[in-house]
């Protein structure tokens, strides 16, 4: 086996052995983008250099005794974290030369773990999307199927572990962009409560709904890399006090008289027949291990595309204003006036999906529609918050589907923007009650495409979830495969 | 229609974006296509909820009012398209 | 027809905080372009606020000041806009839930006294600077000003004068500063005030059109801009004419107010509440803490000085107007034990020195024991109120203490009574004819001899004395 083939854990198994260093690991990954990127294009840059020196350090902590999980192992970062001195463009023509002053929280947290970036992942422009096809770098091809999308908007996170072009990475949800490139790839993906991931260097889509968190291999491996990145920041004012537990505790434990959700709206129609079967199977796997499962509701499911579409878009519209051509990125050449300078610099740099939400967005709270819109969007949001709050006194956590199909073609879906905004309907509900969510691989379709199952569960629950993905992961044994790259 | 072509420039202008006649007709289909759909919230009843603005709805996240370093001239403007004496240039604006 | 002016004042006070409102950079004013600057406030992608405790204290200060309601939750929203100072395409401010509402202030004018309500106090973070360019087609961008903390106080439209609004900045201002929140500097921006101007006849209720007035950037400004105003308005009216709702500039050489010439569009700002930000939750015990830290305000010291002090309203009045300078007064008081006498001296002589000085009180030359020293000398004759005059002038020029220039100078005040007989004795002899005059009916020539005694006694004369004394000799005959 080579080694960017390994789990984090394995690696780190051999690395403390010193049966391998993290240069060799380093530089295992780095073959394999070689001879696969080209074809995945999960990548917008690759920091190979700085990777081979920070392999080289953490070998020299390693052998001073560092035990650290993440010591030496190679990760890659979405494109949306910002990393001190390295590009870091968030998908878009607008940020395409941008260098931040500054570590997001999350990236100075896997540089002290002794982590190696591998490279700025590829993801949809400013995370608006959910197939990755939006960058303004070229599209992500899911290395599953070349012609279909890897999911988005962290699809270049998602390729990339799927790929072995790096052994794990971090991605960002705010309405499933985790969860669904991991479903449709093949890897395992987590989107903690909000709250629970510091914010701070995380170039902002929604405020509210924005979260980082992992793609791993498997579920052991996730746990690993919630230990790193969740903590309280004082840089982020919404960053919770809430002690954080050893997620690793969780695994390798059993679910006996466990209750589990099964969300009656959330099978209905729309959802692609062998997802459903597989997830069907999933359940079944689940009962054997020792869990009950109960029909839950959630009867404010059908409202949420819509009410993330307000709350989204209008909380992005106001983060994107900064993008002006002022201080940083692109600016409009041969502009007449401010005005021009501001218009032009804006069409040009932001691309089409973009430009709409923030249409979307400044028309929802422009005066006379910000009652109707944005302030009935946040209410409804309550009610959505209130359904989970009712169907988690009757449950442990809720299975769901993590995505109604299997990974569909480039371009199969760009040109209705409606139709790709209700690609999201099973993860959406997640990010607007601020739940934490997993996706964890549970078979594939005919056509060899991968298929995910969903866990969910209250706030800070991420234990729990853990704990049935880890028992899940062991009970089903999803046969192993490879992509055929 | 949910939204006309006028609303759709002002929005625009709003924004500080802007669009070719074509690219105006388009995104307003888009924009009313996706509005409609938008009208089912009106369905849902809200009686006497809050507008939830946060996930987890937490107080009082201060700082203590001490100073930190900032960052040296050099690093605030070394990403400006435009620096002339330490400041951002831009086109002048007439008040 | 009588027209009635309706004027609401919206008064940017910035902070005297150490370092901003949502991060750590220097707050100070006039550094090096873009020298205070970081991340957060130049508004770089992936950047949060977090807010300065400070910042929410100094503004329940001025709240409590103000017999404001401090609201128990409050917010933060986002004004979006686009400008070039503006970083983040938007303002951090607070909208539909402001730190605190309803308080008032009272003022007082040759009319007599009146209360101004207050609609709110709410924090918000200031804006860059722009510096535009003489010759050249631009402008330069100056964030260090970005993220300075702000109160804006918006004021009742219960102000029917510009004398009214006069009357109520100073009494904003003096608050501010006395409370130690702000130094109330106009022409450095510290303390900025736009205008809301409309008129309608007297009796009716409704308002009428109403203009801003902006770039008033001084007391006498703000009325002579107002005076202005009201008048144009005025004039307009009376003419049949109708009011154009818009912002209008106050030019200071012309001596008017313009309309601003960018075609002013209605700014839809887009309010929502801030989703980087939490609620703000003020209880009792916060609010009592914050209380417990209050001064006594400047309408409060006035009274209690004319009352304690007996002295009449302008003195007190004048030794108010500034914390400092009252702290000054009473340690002057306390040593001396004689109001007046100390109110005298302290408006008159000390303040004309400091004055001419561009000094401070808090680094005056004479201490307040000095002076309080200096006055009980006089109250006990050691020396004359005429000495004191130069004494009083040397404490300045050297900061020595009022006994030891005596000393050094020899400046003890005659009272010997046979030793002054005397030099009158020899100022009659040498004075014949004018004896005679004075004799003879020209009362007048009695200052001249007493011109001469103190001349020839240095001025070290009791004058109470040489009075009693010269009149005796000069009337014996």
């Amino acid at each position: 086996m080579e080694l960017n083939q390994l789990t984090i854990h394995a690696l780190r198994d051999k690395l403390r052995t010193g049966e391998t260093t993290a240069v060799a690991a380093a530089e295992s990954v780095f073959g394999r983008i070689d001879v696969v990127e080209g074809k995945v294009h999960a990548y917008i840059s690759l920091m190979r250099d700085e990777a081979l020196k920070t392999a080289a350090d953490a070998d020299r902590r390693i052998q001073k005794g560092d035990q650290g999980d993440l010591c030496g192992i190679p990760v890659a970062l979405k494109d949306i974290l910002c990393t001190q001195g390295f590009k870091t463009t968030c998908g878009s023509h607008i940020l395409h030369n941008f260098i931040p002053p500054y570590d997001a929280t999350v990236v100075v947290a896997l540089k002290q773990a002794g982590a190696v970036f591998v490279g700025k992942a590829n993801m949809d422009e400013f995370a608006m999307g959910s197939s990755t096809e939006t960058s303004w770098f070229g599209v992500t091809r899911n290395p599953w199927g070349l012609d279909r999308i890897p999911g988005g908007s962290s699809g270049g996170s998602a390729a990339a572990v799927a790929a072995d072009e790096c052994i794990a990475s971090l991605g960002t949800d705010t309405g499933g962009s985790i969860r669904q490139p991991a479903s449709l790839c093949g890897v395992v993906g987590m989107k903690p409560t909000y709250g629970r991931v510091s914010r701070f260097g995380l170039i902002a889509f929604a405020s509210s709904l924005d979260q980082i968190g992992p793609f791993t291999k498997d579920v052991e491996d996730c746990a690993i890399m919630m230990n790193a990145i969740c903590a309280y920041d004082p840089k982020d004012s919404t960053s919770v006090k809430a002690d954080v537990p050893d997620y690793k505790s969780f695994l390798h434990k059993d679910i006996a008289g466990w209750t589990v959700g099964i969300p009656k709206e959330y099978f209905q129609a729309g959802i692609d027949p062998e997802v459903l079967a597989a997830v069907k199977k999933a359940i079944s796997v689940i009962e054997a291990a020792g869990a009950r499962c109960v029909e839950v509701t959630l009867p404010h499911t059908d409202y949420c595309v819509a009410v993330y579409y307000i709350v989204a878009t209008a909380e992005a519209s106001s983060n994107l204003a900064r993008y002006d051509g002022v201080k940083y990125g692109y600016r409009a050449e041969n502009a007449r006036d401010l005005l021009e300078m501001y218009k032009k610099t804006r069409s040009e740099g932001f691309g089409a999906e973009v430009k709409r939400r923030i249409m979307l967005g400044t028309y929802a709270l422009s005066s006379g529609y910000y009652d109707a819109y944005y302030k009935k969007a946040s209410q409804v949001r309550g009610r959505v918050k209130e359904d989970f709050d009712n169907a988690f006194r009757q449950c442990d956590v809720i299975l769901t589907p993590t995505s109604p199909t299997p990974a569909f073609k480039l371009g199969e879906k760009t040109d209705d923007p409606l139709q790709m905004y209700l690609s999201d309907i099973y993860t959406i509900s997640a990010n607007l009650a601020g739940i934490p969510g997993i996706s964890v691989p549970c078979g594939f379709s005919t056509q060899g495409l991968p298929i995910g199952v969903q866990f969910l569960a209250g706030h800070f629950a991420e234990g729990k979830l853990l704990q049935i993905a880890h028992a899940y992961e062991q009970c089903a044994a999803i046969e192993k495969r490879r992509p055929a790259l | 229609m949910k939204i006309s072509k006028e609303e759709v420039e002002y929005v625009a202008h709003l924004a500080r974006l802007e669009f070719s006649a074509e690219e105006v007709e388009k995104f307003t289909l888009q924009l009313d296509k996706i509005l409609s759909y938008i009208d089912k919230l009106n369905q849902a009843d809200t009686t006497g909820m809050e507008p939830m603005t946060h996930a987890i709805p937490t107080a009082n996240a201060f700082r203590e009012d001490v100073v930190t370093r900032s960052l040296s001239n050099e690093a605030a403007v070394a990403n400006g398209p435009e620096i002339r004496g330490g400041s951002f240039r831009v086109p002048k604006v007439i008040e | 027809m009588h027209y009635e002016p309706v004027i609401g004042l919206e008064v940017h006070a910035q902070l005297l905080t150490n370092s901003k409102i949502f991060c750590g950079c220097s707050a100070e004013f006039g550094a090096a372009p873009n020298s205070h600057t970081c991340p957060v406030c130049l508004g770089m992608p992936g950047v949060l606020p977090v807010l300065n405790k400070t910042v929410v204290e100094f503004a329940m200060k001025m709240a409590l000041a103000t017999h404001c309601r401090i609201n128990f939750i409050s917010n933060f929203a986002r004004k979006n806009y686009f400008y070039p100072d503006l970083p983040k395409g938007y303002q951090i401010s607070q909208y539909a839930l402001p730190l605190a509402e309803h308080g008032y202030v009272d003022i007082e004018t040759e009319a007599g006294k009146k209360r101004i309500g207050l609609t709110r106090i709410h924090m918000e973070e200031d804006a860059g600077k722009l510096i535009h360019d003489e010759h050249l087609p631009s402008s330069y961008v100056d964030l260090n000003r970005t993220g300075v903390p702000l109160i804006e106080i918006v004021g009742e439209p219960d102000i029917r004068s510009a004398e009214e609004a006069a009357a109520y900045l100073r009494r904003l201002h003096e608050t501010l500063v006395y409370l130690e929140i702000c130094d109330g500097n106009m022409e450095e921006g510290s303390f900025r005030c736009d205008a809301n101007v409309s008129l309608r006849p007297v009796g009716q209720e409704t308002f009428g059109t109403r203009t801003e007035l902006k770039n008033m950037n001084s007391f006498r400004n703000v009325q002579r801009a107002l005076e202005y105003e009201i008048k144009r308005q005025e004039y307009i009216l009376e003419s049949g004419g109708e009011i154009v709702q818009e912002t209008r500039l106050w030019d200071d050489t012309q001596g008017l107010t313009l309309p601003m010439r960018s075609k002013e569009e209605a700014h839809d700002y887009r309010y929502f509440p801030d989703p980087d930000l939490v609620a703000i939750h003020v209880d009792d015990a916060w609010i009592k803490d914050v209380e417990s830290t209050l001064p006594e305000l400047p309408l409060e010291k006035r009274e209690r000085f004319i009352r304690e002090y007996e002295i009449p309203a302008y003195d007190a009045g004048v030794l108010t107007a500034s914390k400092p300078l009252a702290e000054y007064y009473e340690a002057v008081v306390k040593v001396c034990g004689k109001p007046k006498p100390a109110a005298n001296w302290v408006m008159g002589d000390l303040l004309r020195f400091l004055n001419e000085d561009r000094g401070d009180i808090r680094t005056c030359p004479v201490s307040a024991e000095g002076l309080g020293d200096m006055i009980r000398l006089i109250e006990e004759g050691t020396i004359s109120g005429k000495m004191a005059k130069d004494l009083i002038q040397e404490m300045y020029k050297t900061g020595k203490p009022p006994k030891t220039i005596i000393e050094e100078k020899g400046l003890v005040q005659i009272t010997d009574e046979g030793a002054l007989a005397q030099v009158i004795d020899g100022i009659i002899a040498a004075n014949p004819h004018q004896l005679e005059q004075y004799r003879s009916g020209k009362d007048k020539l009695f200052g001249y001899f007493v011109g001469q005694v103190m001349k020839a006694t240095q001025g070290k004369a009791n004058p109470q004395l040489i009075n009693e004394l010269l009149k005796k000799k000069l009337d014996q005959s």
